[in-house]
This record gives C-alpha cells, sequence and structure tokens, in this order.
C-alpha cells in the first residue's frame, strides 16, 4: 500500500484499536496486520516510531505491567485528549470516504 | 529464543539516550522481534529467512530517523556526584524529607534521641540562661557602653565607717566633689537602693525604693510612659517628700494600672509622696536580678530618716553612675577621676579619724568602671557556681552524646544493606555521610527545640530556688542572640558527637560483602568493637568526674549545716520593729524598748529573748579597731551590742565571768564580753575578766572584759573563730529607733507571730513589724552551696543512669557478637561459670580504664573547685573511694544481665547459627 496513504491513516488505526482496551506494541501491530487482511503491514522501524510520537504528543500513555507468568510487557492506553483526537478524526476520515465514494460510485451508475 | 537486544542496542547507539530510556526501548522492540520471529516461522519461512528479515527491518535508517524525531528530546542526564550551588540546596532539602521518612518510620528510636537531647540540651541552656541574664546581658537602656561608675580603685586600706546597700561606692561629701570637679561625663547621678515601708502600720509592706539624684533618668536616657520622671529640680537640699516616679510593674502590680494614677499619692515610712511618672515597661532598673517599685528624689533621705547616711561623714552609701562624654574613653574618664582624686580626699576627711585612718583615707584613688552589665551582687555570687554548673551538665550532654552514637552504631548496623545498595547504585561515601548526618542533623534540632522548652521552665524554677524572704531575684530570660547560637550551637555539636563517627563508619561498608550475607546485618568488624569500648570508657570516665564533683559539693553543704555556729540555730525567731513612726521623744526611746522586750519576754510561749544590733550570720555586721595596752595595737575585731539575756537566749555559753545586767548603764567605761578567740589572740592564758582594752588611737574610750563566751560564726559559717566584742544596749550611747529581737521558743514560730505582733500592737499600733526564722536565714545564707550541690547531685545522678545504660549497651553488644565463640568454649567444656567471669572481667576492664581516666580527670578538675569547698579538700579520699564503689555497682548491674544471658546460651544452637 502506498506509504503516504499508510501513514495518514495509521494515527487513526492506533488509536481506534485502543479505544476499549489497552494493548501492547505488537498486538497492535497484529490486530492491524489480520484486519486488513495483510493489506496493511508495519514493520518496527515504521511502526514505533509512530507509536513514540503518539506518547509524546500525550494521546497515549504507556505503562509496564506485569503479569503471573508472563514477561512484562508495555501497554498503550487512550488519554482524555488522545479520545478527542479519535473523534475528530473519526469523523474527517467518515466525511473523506464518504466524499470518495460518492464520486466514484457516480460515475458507474 | 533468539535475543535481540544487543542487535537492537548497537542499531540505536547513535541516539545516546538515556539509560532507563534505552533500556525501555530495547525491552519493547526486542519482544516485538520475538513475537514476529515466531509469527513468520509458523508461515513456513525458514529461520534464516526470517532473521534476514528482521535483521533488515532492524537497520531500516527510517527506524533511527523516525526515534530521533520522538524519544531524543529527554533531558540531558545529570553525571552523579557533581553539584552546582542550587543543587546542593536541592539534594539538602531531598536529604531532609528522607530524615523525615526515616525518623517517622522508627518513632521509638527517635523518641528516645530527642528526649536525651532535650533533657542534655534543657539543662544546659536553663544555666546559660541564668548565666547570660546575671553576666552577659547590657541594661535595657540607649546606648548602655557610654555608662561608667566611678568608685574607688586599687586601694586595699578601702574603707572605713558604715555601709549602707549593696554597692557603697562613695560618702555625701565624697559624691558631692566628684559631681563638680569630674570631666569625663557629660551626665552623671547618684542612686542608692534601699527598702521603706508603704502604707501605714500592720497595713505596711516593704517597697524597694530608689533614691536618686535629678539626672539619674536622664543619664540612662530613659523616658517616661507616663507624666514625668524625676528631674534635677526635684533634687535639692531639704527637699522633704515632694514627687515619686513608680515602675511601670508596680503601677500594674498595686495600681492595676490605674491611668489616674498621676492623681494619686503614695505614703513612704509615714511620707506621702505625689505620684507624677510611671517608667517604661523595659526598664527594670540597673542592677541585675532586682527590680524596684518606687524611685524618689535622693534629697528625700535627709527627711525620711533623721539619723540616715545622707548628713554621715562615714556612711558609704552612694552609688555614682555617669555618662561620657562622645568623645571620652572610660580610660581617659578614669585617668582624669584619678588626677583629681587627691583634692577630693584632701577636702573630705571625716573629722573623727585618728592619724592611721586619715592616711589610708587620703590614699585613695577614684576610678571609672564599666557598667554596661548593669550593677550585680548576683553576679559575683553567683557567676562562678554557674558557670563551674555549665562545665558539669556540659559533661552529661557528652555522656548522653556517647549513648547516642552508640544507639546509631546499633542502627548503622541495621541499615547496612540499605547503605550497601545505595552504594551500588552509585551513591558516593560522603553522600552516604552526609545523608546520615542530616538525618542526626534533624534529630538534634527537634531535641533542641524541646530543650529549649525545657530550659524555659528549668530557668524559672531556678529563679525561684534563688530567691529569698529577704531577697526576691528578678531575672530578664527572654531570649537573646546569645541564647539562639548557644542552642544551634550545642545542636550541631550533639549532631557531631553522636552523629558523625557512626555516619563514617556506616559509609564504610563493604557493598559485595553486605548484600552476599544472609545474616541479621552484625557486621563483625573489629573497629567497630573498639569505637564502643572508647565510647564506654569515656563514658565511665566522665560519670567519674561528675559523680566525685557531686559528692563533694554534697559533702561540702552537710559539713556546712553540721558545722557548730557556736550558738542555737532551730527554734529562733527574728523579730524586727520599727518605731520611727511613732515619733517618740529620745528620752522615752530606750524605755519603751525595754517595755517591749519585757512583755514579749512575758508572752505564753516564749523561752528567752533578747535584743541584737546583728543577728548572726546576717551578713550585716560592725567591724572596728581595738588597742591593747602593752599588747597588739590597731586590731581588726568584730563588735555587736545585746542586750541583758542575749547569751542566754542564744545558749552560746558562757565560759567566766557575768552576762551584762540592767545596772550597766551609760559610762565612759563600756563593759565587753569577749569571745575565746579573742582572749586567746589578745590576752593568752593570763586571766582576761577585768583586763582593759581601747578603741584604736582613743584611750578616753575604754572597754573592761567582764565576761568570756564560746566562739560564734559572724558573717558565714566557713570563717575560722574571730575576736568578737559584745557590748550592752544598756550602756548605748543614744537611742535607736529599731530594734531586733531574738525570741527563742520550743512552740511553733510562725504561730508565735500573731501574739507578739498584738502584743507591739497593744503597745502602740503604728510600729512596724517583720519577721523570720533564724534557721531560714542562715540556709538561705547558704543558697550557693545548696544550689551548687543540688544541681551537681542531680547531674551526678543523671550521668551514672546514663553511664549504665550505656555499659549496658556495650556489654550485650559484645555478648551477641561473642555468641558462636562463647557457643564454642562451652562445647569445648567451658562452664557457664567461666562465661559469667568472662564478662564480667570484660566489664571490668572498660570499669577499670574508665575509672583511672576519671580519677585523673576529677583530680585537675577539683582544683578548680577548690575554693568552693567546706571541710575536705578536693582529692578527699573518702570521696574517692566512695565514687568508685558507686560506679562498680553500677558497672556490675549494668553487666549482669548481659553475662547471664552469654552463660545461658545453648552451645548446639549458637553453633547452629554459624
Amino acid at each position: 500500500m502506498d506509504r503516504e496513504l499508510k501513514r495518514g491513516s495509521t494515527e487513526l488505526l492506533i488509536l481506534s484499536l485502543i479505544e476499549y482496551r489497552a494493548r501492547h506494541g505488537y498486538e497492535i501491530s497484529k490486530l492491524i496486520e489480520d484486519r486488513s487482511e495483510g493489506v496493511l503491514t508495519f514493520n518496527v522501524a515504521s511502526f514505533y516510531p509512530l507509536l513514540y510520537r503518539l506518547e509524546q504528543r500525550g494521546l497515549i500513555a504507556g505503562r509496564w505491567v506485569e503479569k503471573a507468568g508472563q514477561r512484562r510487557r508495555r501497554y498503550y492506553r487512550l488519554t482524555a485528549p488522545g479520545k478527542k483526537v479519535l473523534k475528530a478524526q473519526r469523523s474527517t476520515w467518515r466525511d473523506f470516504v464518504d466524499a470518495i465514494q460518492r464520486i466514484t460510485e457516480a460515475e458507474r451508475a | 529464543m533468539l535475543d535481540w537486544r544487543n542487535e537492537i542496542r548497537s542499531a540505536i547507539a547513535v541516539l545516546k539516550l538515556q539509560a532507563t530510556r534505552e533500556a525501555e526501548v530495547v525491552e519493547e522492540l526486542n519482544q516485538h522481534l520475538q513475537d514476529r520471529r515466531e509469527a513468520m516461522l509458523a508461515s513456513n519461512l525458514t529461520a534464516r529467512q526470517v532473521d534476514e528479515a528482521l535483521m533488515q527491518e532492524l537497520h531500516d535508517p527510517a527506524l533511527i530517523a523516525g526515534l530521533r524525531a520522538t524519544v531524543r528530546s529527554e533531558p540531558p542526564s545529570q553525571p552523579a556526584g557533581h553539584d552546582s550551588g542550587e543543587q546542593l540546596l536541592g539534594r539538602i532539602w531531598m536529604d531532609l524529607r528522607y530524615a523525615v521518612r526515616v525518623s517517622i518510620l522508627n518513632p521509638g528510636f527517635a523518641l528516645v534521641v530527642i528526649l536525651s537531647l532535650a533533657l542534655g540540651i534543657g539543662a544546659n541552656t536553663a544555666i546559660f540562661q541564668l548565666l547570660n541574664a546575671v553576666r552577659l546581658r547590657v541594661l535595657p537602656v540607649p546606648k548602655p557602653e557610654q555608662l561608667a561608675a566611678v568608685r574607688i580603685v586599687d586601694s586595699p586600706h578601702c574603707c572605713t565607717g558604715d555601709f549602707y546597700s549593696n554597692h557603697p561606692d562613695l560618702t555625701t561629701d565624697i559624691w558631692n566633689q566628684v559631681r563638680q570637679q569630674q570631666q569625663g561625663f557629660s551626665k552623671i547621678a547618684a542612686w542608692y537602693p534601699t527598702r521603706l515601708n508603704a502604707g501605714h502600720g500592720i497595713e505596711s509592706r516593704p517597697v524597694s525604693t530608689l533614691m536618686v539624684s535629678g539626672d539619674f533618668f536622664d543619664v540612662l536616657s530613659v523616658q517616661p510612659s507616663l507624666g514625668r520622671m524625676i528631674s534635677p529640680s526635684d533634687d535639692y537640699r531639704g527637699c522633704g517628700a515632694q514627687g515619686a516616679v513608680v515602675s511601670s510593674g508596680f503601677w500594674r502590680r498595686e495600681f492595676g494600672g490605674d491611668p489616674e494614677i498621676l492623681e494619686r499619692k503614695i505614703t513612704l515610712d509615714g511620707h506621702p509622696f505625689q505620684i507624677m511618672g510611671v517608667t517604661p515597661p523595659n526598664f527594670s532598673g540597673i542592677e541585675v536580678g532586682r527590680t524596684f517599685d518606687v524611685a524618689i528624689p535622693l534629697c528625700a533621705e535627709a527627711t525620711i530618716s533623721t539619723k540616715g547616711p545622707s548628713r554621715d561623714p562615714v556612711a558609704w552609701w552612694i552609688t555614682a553612675i555617669g555618662r561620657l562624654k562622645p568623645d571620652w574613653t572610660v580610660e581617659r574618664a578614669s585617668a582624669q577621676l584619678t588626677a583629681i582624686s587627691s583634692g577630693i580626699f584632701a577636702a573630705t576627711v571625716p573629722p573623727q579619724f585618728d592619724g592611721p585612718a586619715r592616711k589610708d583615707y587620703l590614699s585613695f584613688r577614684l576610678g571609672a568602671v564599666r557598667v554596661a552589665n548593669g550593677f550585680s551582687t548576683l553576679r559575683s555570687n553567683y557567676q562562678e557556681p554557674l558557670w563551674l554548673l555549665l562545665c558539669l551538665s556540659g559533661l552529661v550532654l557528652l555522656i548522653a552524646c556517647a549513648n547516642l552514637a552508640n544507639l546509631m552504631l546499633a542502627r548503622a548496623s541495621a541499615r547496612e544493606r540499605e547503605m550497601a545498595v545505595r552504594l551500588t547504585l552509585g551513591a558516593s561515601r560522603p553522600r552516604l555521610i552526609r545523608q546520615l548526618l542530616t538525618e542526626s542533623l534533624l534529630l538534634a534540632l527537634l531535641g533542641a527545640a524541646a530543650g529549649v522548652g525545657i530550659a524555659n521552665i528549668l530557668s524559672r524554677l531556678l529563679i525561684t530556688y534563688l530567691s529569698t524572704q529577704q531577697d526576691q531575684v528578678f531575672l530578664e530570660l527572654t531570649p537573646d542572640w546569645r541564647i539562639v547560637c548557644f542552642v544551634t550551637g550545642l545542636a550541631v555539636l550533639a549532631t557531631v558527637l553522636f552523629g558523625l563517627a557512626p555516619a563514617i563508619r556506616a559509609s564504610q561498608v563493604e557493598p559485595g560483602a553486605t548484600l552476599k550475607a544472609t545474616g541479621r546485618g552484625f557486621s563483625a568488624s573489629g573497629e567497630s568493637v573498639l569505637l564502643r569500648r572508647v565510647l564506654a570508657v569515656s563514658q565511665v570516665a566522665l560519670s567519674m568526674v561528675l559523680l566525685v564533683s557531686a559528692l563533694l559539693f554534697v559533702r561540702t553543704f552537710q559539713n556546712l549545716i553540721l558545722v557548730d555556729a557556736g550558738f542555737q540555730q532551730g527554734q529562733i525567731l527574728i523579730a524586727n520593729f520599727d518605731y520611727s513612726p511613732l515619733k517618740l521623744p529620745e528620752a522615752s526611746q530606750m524605755a519603751f524598748k525595754r517595755e517591749l522586750l519585757t512583755r514579749i519576754q512575758a508572752l505564753p510561749g516564749v523561752a528567752a529573748a533578747a535584743e541584737t544590733l546583728y543577728p548572726p550570720l546576717s551578713q550585716a555586721g560592725w567591724d572596728g579597731n581595738v588597742d591593747i595596752p602593752d599588747g597588739p595595737q590597731r586590731q581588726d575585731v568584730r563588735l555587736s551590742r545585746v542586750s541583758p539575756g542575749y547569751f542566754e537566749t542564744m545558749k552560746m555559753g558562757l565560759v567566766s565571768g557575768r552576762d551584762f545586767n540592767y545596772t550597766d548603764t551609760p559610762a565612759p567605761l563600756r563593759k565587753a564580753v569577749v569571745s575565746r578567740a579573742f582572749v586567746v589572740k589578745f590576752f593568752g592564758k593570763a586571766n582576761p575578766l577585768g583586763r582593759m582594752f581601747y578603741d584604736s588611737g582613743n584611750r578616753d574610750q575604754p572597754y573592761q572584759v567582764i565576761g568570756v563566751v564560746n566562739d560564734t560564726k559572724y558573717y558565714s559559717l566557713r570563717e575560722d573563730p574571730a575576736p568578737i566584742v559584745f557590748v550592752s544596749f544598756t550602756q548605748a550611747n543614744g537611742p535607736q529607733e529599731r530594734s531586733t529581737l531574738m525570741i527563742r521558743s520550743n512552740e511553733s514560730l510562725p504561730a508565735l507571730i500573731s501574739s507578739i505582733e498584738s502584743t507591739a500592737g497593744q503597745m502602740n499600733p503604728g510600729m512596724v513589724s517583720d519577721f523570720s526564722v533564724l534557721k531560714t536565714q542562715i540556709l538561705d545564707g547558704l543558697l550557693r552551696e545548696r544550689l551548687v550541690a543540688t544541681l551537681s547531685g542531680f547531674f551526678g545522678a543523671l550521668a551514672t543512669v546514663l553511664a549504665m545504660v550505656g555499659l549496658y549497651g556495650v556489654i550485650s553488644y559484645l555478648v551477641v557478637k561473642r555468641r558462636n565463640e562463647i557457643g564454642l568454649r562451652m562445647a569445648l567444656g567451658a562452664k557457664r561459670v567461666d562465661i559469667l567471669v568472662m564478662i564480667l572481667r570484660e566489664t571490668a576492664t572498660l570499669l577499670g580504664t574508665g575509672l583511672a581516666i576519671g580519677a585523673a580527670l576529677a583530680f585537675s578538675a577539683g582544683k578548680i573547685a577548690a575554693a568552693m569547698l567546706y571541710g575536705l579538700r578536693s582529692r578527699d579520699p573518702l570521696t574517692l573511694a566512695i565514687a568508685v564503689a558507686a560506679m562498680a555497682v553500677i558497672a556490675l548491674v549494668a553487666s549482669l544481665a548481659p553475662a547471664r544471658r552469654a552463660a545461658s546460651i545453648d552451645p548446639m544452637t549458637a553453633l547452629r547459627e554459624e
């Protein structure tokens, strides 16, 4: 998939995935890959800088969590400012997709 | 599972992240790569393909670029151990917060430390407060350094005559000359403190009065808070009873702070004075330890007493104080006074002086003396004992610090792991010492704060202790900068004493060894044991010093109480009567006195009564010079005038001859009863009865010995028997308006007072009387000795208790440390008794060393105190023996419990613990 398009949308993807529960980095990237059925994939070099940037901007917060019998992992959850940004991005994205759809579907009809 | 951490670390090394951040990033990426690898392997890729792919991902330049934009903005890290000024403050604050947390975690420990220090610092501060008040404080007036007193200096033969007040520096004639001729003072004033009776008859009560010359308040720059002060226009010859100024305290106490006070009058010794002003609240007079109630002009003295000192050329009663001119020093003023001295004394020789007395008088020299600290008899009486007590209380604080140091050492052992961990994590040793000292300082400061509270209570108790019926002590105790410095100094000193050694010890832990050790944290270093032994030995030594001094002073006091004064001390009431308000004609005064005495003798409960001019040991007296025919000339003797029956009343024991009787009437030849010491000194073994002697230089004033009495103490219990001459009131040259009766009774003395008062009231209700008990007065005279004995006794007891606790701690520690050794010895056949002896021997070594050092210290310290002892020497062997025995008992008690614990160790258990 095109690199620019991917970067623009990834923020929204990450924020949505942790909207209701905290997840660790690998889990997030795996979910994106699985749910997009392999269309969207990330490698370490592209994914973590993004994650850290979100954390730095205060939209998500990472915390080391140790569970019995497991290695400790860094879990990310959505912060209050993150929720606002997610809401805004979601509606922008929906408007954009609707607009694209209206244009492309209209030609065909 | 493949570990990517080294790969990741080298890939992101160029970012130079903060160590903690880097560790987090490495861990997170490593987990991610491991999870990815597993997932990829599961999708039929070979391990080699997977690893190559992941390695490529890791070294993608996008990673570094991306991370640099995010995680790089961390602040630069601070290298450990480098402080800039600002950070130092911050770190001290951090240390302090940590110290507070540590103290809260161990409240018991903190409480013990704070309480010990509060007691030690409190005792020291209380004594320092008194010392400060009597010695160091300056007068509460503007520029006190400009004030100086004028008095006779460097004149060994000074002075003969009658002495009034506590500071009898000048006579009326000398004062008048000084006032006219001095040049060094811009203003100079005279004052005379006395007690006058305010009110009428039985209702009257003594008030402390200052008679002052017109410039007195000007010299001191004291401004009135109400009305006006006494001015030169109030002080003129023949002024009579005019105006009076009252002190702020008296105004509040006696007049309830009445704003209309200036309308009122106060009656002093029967003379009404118009109140014309009130002094400001901060001015309590210029005598340290005394306050005043009323001030009246000096000229009123002539009106108040018809035979007072103002008209007597040999009455020393005036104290002079002046304010130096701006460009004059005390030395220059003193030199000017010396220069005019010979003229002044030549012009004022009292007419009654004979040749030698005249010669002495003309040799006197005047000088100026600094009085910024005020005038004080308290100072001369108590300065030395207070310094000594401060030293003793200082020793107590040292012993307490030694105990605390021991406690801190034990705690340092318990905290060895904490110290080891902090060292491992990169703390420097100085940093640890600083932390531990901060903890000690915090405790010391809290202790000091509590100590100040204790000191305030203690010093007030001490002042109450020093006040007697005759002499109320008033001292200004509000803290000043000296007290603050003293207390802070003590706290810091204590911190260093009890905190430094343990802090250094604790910082010397070997982190590796300590962390590996699984024991309870007892490190078995020989150095720490040595330190504890040194502490124990010094405690024993210092306690020994305190115990010896306590015993010396207590025994001195005891000796003084038990010494035979030569007369009966108990069951004697002293009654003072003042007839002056009655205005009796001179001719009837003697008859009136005799009538009063006869009526009192007849009262039920009175065993005997007689009159005397000066009760013994009352600090007042009459000295004179006599010539012995064909014997020594100008001999100092002590005199007293008594009524018939005095020796019997006082049970003084007539050795030979007879007592006075009422047939001894006024005549040129005066009958005298002399003391044994008088006979031994002047007549040797010859029969003294009928022998004559004379007032020095006056062959026409003879005495004839009619009796001899046993030696008695005259001024003080410490003195050796002195020659005393008693003469009779029946032969007195002139009448007197006061009399002092000694009344012996076998019944309760206070109960007797009312019947005496009513008898006196029946004779004339205008008489003024006051009463005291002879024994109480004598004990009051021993106040200094009692104070030193009580306090040093208290400090001695405290020190021994502290030393006992200290010894107990050290021996217990040694027992715990030698547990394995003791177990081994017992396993090899040592009996329990052997172990007991071994531990007690340990104690004996500590005790012996401590006692030897302590005895040496006590000997050298004893020399300083020698002047304050009575009836024993500073190297008194009995005292030393008692002290050694007491310390031995205490050491035995302290070590018995740990020794028995050692002897009951089960060898098997002890060895298994190894």
